[in-house]
């Protein structure tokens, strides 16, 4: 054997357990003895967007068969309860006062069965004043309505209150040639993962635990703790399999935060879990931004100045969504670019709609369509190539940390790379060469070519950093504790390399703990694409020390000198250097180490900054110019993200991120009607993404490794998305642009085409 | 996502079925594949009172050779549509249609017959069914009989079945060799059409009829009757939505359907004519 397992095609571990048996969910916990004679939990929710509560009658529901009990906000006597970065916006977890979006939860319903709560929620009967509905943005901006009263309008955050400057007009275009305006939409999508919400919680000796589908245990220890007004050590939040999250899993909802109270208030334990309608309503959304862009440059491809006023959709709650646009769109308005001249403010806005959180990229793919569809408004306007106009403007290849002139500074960047390598992948001139083939023939079907170079942050979320504890058991195996949490990565794999990288440890004698606050008290969950560079280095160095304590302990037993005892890793077994024959084992070690509390180490390992991966994608359209519908033949994607620790992860991230990235450009988008109510609220209606309409995904590899860690590694989970999204957007466009078409907004729907290309709307 | 409350009944025979619904009246439904009536149960836009179910009346399950036509029992499943030697050689635009239809997990659950008496004008079969001039057979409590696909399609999810009669088989004509195209216009695979057409052509003789463009499966007959009288397929194409009044939804405005059918329709005869 010998030699490196990092950088290796490993097979996923966990995937042997999902392909066969499936996962253990929460809603698979039916063997926990805590839960045994649990109740369920049914949510009676809003179905009006926006309205005064002029009464609640539970009453008919609470005499339905199985139904223990019944609750409203005043029965619990709830209170509203301020958002954190604005106190102005209150609510209670369960509706009271006012409804301000369809699915707003007001009475919970304890039930024997599911069934039956689902039974009695119809059976609520809410009187309402209803209040005009504010689905649309920019409506809710100038509207005398406000969702919040005390707030005293609906924009409750704004980066010129928190002392940006604001921007100036076209007076900052003085001087250039070339000015193109645009209104670009970043619609709103639904995360969807394929497990929907549920928890489960149960009472133990004072102590309140709650199984949650969640992407951080620990942050959702802390928010449940305080709405329930426990301490954190109270509360013990156990996580199970997770399927799927997108950054919608994040924080704690207020369905999951009231279990505890419900539970307390019945005596017995309590399971609740949303049905996809619901979870299409309540589940937080994501994006949601109108973005005001003016580009401004030379006739001979310069782009000289831009400026953006982001409108940032936040639903009907102040949650993530809200800070989204000021601390991640606007800190990477530059993209790739060295744009001398940048303005960006950015306004927060409350609307009847479902609030918007993190969602794959939060805030980040936002910046990169911005930037990416003004660069393509541009090059259409000067008649120049979208790569060659790319090219001129890239920040040239940097080592030492770039800082741009919006103020965000990039660890390293090496972009005209990573252009190239797509550009030639794709084989651009060939491409470009047939499109000019369909154009002069006339060809119904129209070849589009859409080109974005992108960078964006990963690992920039609070806390700079992840804990890990490595515990060696008697027989010889290593238990790794995490603080990061996987819902689908393969932390399994990649943590279990690590491990046996540095101790030997076969990968299937690697064990790893997660999401559960009893064993893993601190950590930052995964989010932001930060687990390998925080919780995977943390691992790396933390094996590494166990590894020096095993040396220690093999030294005593072997009556050698510690700097002479060395770690035979094909046979996981320590020796003095010159005698294999002597050696000893982990588990006789670790059954050494006993006396002294056991072979183990627990570290902190804290990073000095955020990541910047970046890359360049190459979609290529086939556009239908007598129906409009959009075939997307070939997604070219060059994402780096460092040293790269498992191809077969990485290309997975990859493949995902694109999926989700091309859907929102043709395909996804939460609707509402005039009056509110969601009518994409179902996985028909919402049009999810399939396999058969992805084309195969060319992945290009790309190695730039940073130094801001001592593996070199950079996030990928949400780089797929972030480039893939511009480019196929901007295919459907260059498809068309011969026609005169200059701007679709997305989902690039084939109606949507068909009116661009016949002018109507 | 829960259904509603519900009976359910489970019938051996097609007798046996009628007999149950007849008690219950309009309160009961047969319940086949339930790719369609599930949804609607799940949403809570159905709640039926009672559900027959007659998945396992297995003697409805076939696809006969009858002489000039093909005869289909109702309880036949889509992927045995799609993959039937018999249909693929004498009615290759009904298997064709059929492997169009959702995924193919929805086409091992769904039935023919309940596709056709479910009545959805989005739905692939119905309007497949009515271009190739099937003739359904319903069976109630007085015995069976026959209703022209024509005249079989009342409005937006009804039919000509009476509450106690129950659709048993589909007879279809052979095509005799005709051309045939389907053009499904949708989204994603899975979908629904947002427009579909269906049609054969053999010499002046032509089948057109529509998905989703109106409240019922619409047979295109200007259409067909333009080709019959010597029109270009062009001039024919233009006439798609003259029995048509689609709507307007999320995916397509009444305007862009009318457009899409008359392209659809342009690509199905010239495909037609090959």
């Amino acid at each position: 054997m010998g030699g490196s397992i990092l950088g290796n095609r490993v097979l996923r571990k966990e995937d042997p357990k999902f392909l066969t048996v499936g996962g253990k969910y929460v809603d698979d916990l039916l063997d926990e003895s805590l839960l045994t004679g649990a109740l369920h939990v049914t949510y009676a929710r809003s179905t009006v967007a926006h309205g005064k509560i002029l009464s609640i009658d539970t009453s008919d529901a609470a005499s339905m068969p199985g139904i223990v009990a019944v609750f409203t906000g005043a029965n619990l006597g709830l209170t509203p309860q301020p958002a954190t970065f604005n106190p102005m916006v209150a609510r209670s977890a369960l509706a009271m006062d006012k409804v301000r979006y369809v699915g707003e939860p007001i009475v919970a319903i304890i039930s024997e069965t599911r069934e039956q709560g689902e039974d009695a929620a119809e059976m609520v009967i809410v009187d309402y004043d209803i209040l005009e509905a504010l689905t649309d943005l920019e409506q809710a901006l100038t509207s005398s309505t406000h969702i919040y009263e005390s707030c005293g309008s609906n924009a409750v955050f704004d980066t010129t209150a928190l002392g940006m400057p604001d921007n100036t007009g076209d007076a900052f275009f003085e001087g250039c040639e070339v000015v193109v305006k645009q209104r670009v939409l970043n619609q709103r999508v639904a995360p969807c993962p394929l497990e929907v919400r549920g928890a489960a919680v149960a009472w133990v000796d004072g102590r309140l635990y709650q199984w949650l589908s969640t992407q951080h245990a620990q942050g959702a220890r802390d928010s449940i703790a305080a709405a329930n007004g426990l301490d954190a050590s109270q509360v013990r939040v156990i996580t199970p399999d997770v399927g799927g999250g997108f950054g919608a899993k994040i924080g704690s909802y207020p369905e999951e935060q009231l279990l505890g109270r419900l539970s307390k208030e019945v005596g017995m334990p309590l399971r609740w879990r949303e049905t996809r309608s619901e979870s299409m309503m309540a589940l937080g959304h994501g994006r949601a931004q109108v973005q005001y862009l003016t580009i401004g440059g030379t006739r001979d491809g310069h782009v000289t100045a831009y400026q953006m006023h982001v409108l940032q959709d936040c639903g009907a709650w102040f949650d993530m969504g809200a800070i989204l646009a000021p601390f991640m769109t606007r800190p990477m308005s530059s993209g790739v670019y060295a744009i001398p001249k940048i303005e960006c403010r950015t306004t927060s806005v409350i609307t009847n709609t479902t609030p918007v959180v993190a969602y794959r990229g939060a805030g980040r793919p936002e910046a990169t369509a911005a930037i990416e569809r003004a660069m393509d408004l541009f090059a259409a306007e000067i008649g120049m190539d979208a790569a060659e106009v790319r090219r001129k403007n890239l920040i040239p290849k940097f080592d030492e940390p770039h800082t741009t002139v919006i103020g965000q500074t990039y660890d390293v960047g090496d972009y005209e790379v990573a252009l190239d390598k797509a550009l030639n992948a794709a084989n651009y001139e060939e491409l470009r060469a047939e499109q000019a083939r369909r154009r002069s023939s006339g060809d119904v079907k129209q070849l589009g070519i859409g080109v974005s170079v992108y960078v964006e942050i990963t690992g920039g979320v609070p806390p700079m950093g992840e804990t890990a504890k490595i515990e060696i058991t008697d027989d010889g195996r290593a238990i790794v504790y995490t603080g990061t949490s996987p819902h689908g990565q393969g932390h399994a794999t990649a943590w279990s390399m690590l491990t046996s990288e540095q101790t030997g440890i076969p990968m299937e004698n690697v064990e790893l703990v997660w999401g559960d606050t009893d064993l893993v008290p601190s950590g930052g969950g995964t989010m932001g694409s930060r687990s390998l560079q925080q919780g995977g280095v943390a691992v790396f160095k933390v094996a590494g020390q166990v590894v020096d304590k095993a040396k220690a302990i093999a030294a005593r037993l072997l009556e050698a000198n510690e700097e002479d005892i060395v770690l035979d890793r094909d046979r996981g077994a320590f020796h003095v250097a010159g005698t294999p024959a002597v050696a000893k084992t982990w588990a006789e070690l670790a059954v050494a180490a006993k006396a002294d509390g056991g072979l183990k180490h627990e570290e902190m390992h804290s990073v000095a900054s955020a990541t910047f991966p970046f890359g360049a994608h190459v979609s290529v359209v086939e556009v239908d110019t007598e129906t409009g519908k959009v075939s997307l033949i070939k997604q070219i994607a060059c994402d780096d993200a460092g040293k790269v620790l498992n191809p077969l992860l990485l290309d997975g991230q990859i493949h995902g991120g694109v999926a989700q990235g091309a859907a929102q450009a043709l395909l996804e988008e939460v609707r509402y009607d005039a009056d509110g109510n969601p009518v994409t609220s179902n996985l028909a209606d919402y049009a999810f993404i399939s396999a058969a309409e992805m084309p195969d995904i060319q992945v290009v590899h790309m190695e730039t490794p940073t130094f801001v860690n001592p593996l070199g590694v950079k996030g990928i989970g949400e780089s797929g998305t972030i480039g893939s999204t511009p480019a196929v957007q901007s295919a459907v466009i260059d498809a068309l642009s011969h026609l005169g078409v200059r701007h679709i907004d997305m989902p690039c729907t084939p109606m949507r085409v068909w009116e661009a290309l016949h002018g109507r709307k | 996502m829960i259904p509603a409350p519900f009976d359910y009944k489970r019938a051996g025979s097609a007798a046996e079925a009628i007999s149950i619904v007849s008690q219950y009246g309009d309160d009961a439904k047969f319940l086949a594949g339930g790719h369609s009536l599930l949804p609607l149960m799940k949403l809570r836009l159905a709640q039926p009172a009672v559900l027959v179910d007659i998945a396992r009346v297995n003697d409805l399950s076939y696809i006969r050779d009858a002489g000039d036509h093909i005869a289909i029992g109702a309880l036949t499943r889509h992927t045995e549509l799609e993959h039937s030697s018999l249909l693929q050689q004498h009615v290759p635009l009904l298997s064709h249609a059929a492997s169009h239809v959702g995924d193919p997990q929805v086409r091992h659950r769904g039935t023919l017959g309940g596709s056709i008496a479910h009545a959805d004008p989005a739905s692939d079969l119905p309007a497949t069914t009515l271009a190739l001039g099937a003739t359904y057979v319903a069976q109630g409590p007085n015995g069976t009989r026959e209703i022209a696909a024509t005249d079989f399609y009342k409005g937006f999810l009804e039919s000509a079945l009476a509450a106690d009669e129950m659709l048993t088989e589909v007879r279809v004509p052979k095509m005799d060799g005709a051309g045939w195209s389907f053009q499904k216009f949708n989204r994603r695979a899975q979908d629904w059409a947002i427009v579909g057409v269906a049609a054969w052509r053999k010499g002046s003789n032509a089948g057109v009829a529509l998905v989703n463009m109106g409240s019922t499966p619409v047979l295109a007959t200007s259409v067909n009757n333009a080709i019959s009288q010597g029109s270009s397929v062009e001039d024919a194409a233009r006439l798609a939505s003259n029995e048509a009044e689609p709507q307007d939804d999320m995916n397509a405005s009444a305007d862009y359907r009318r457009h899409l059918a008359s392209v659809l329709v342009r690509r199905a005869l010239e495909q037609s004519s090959c």
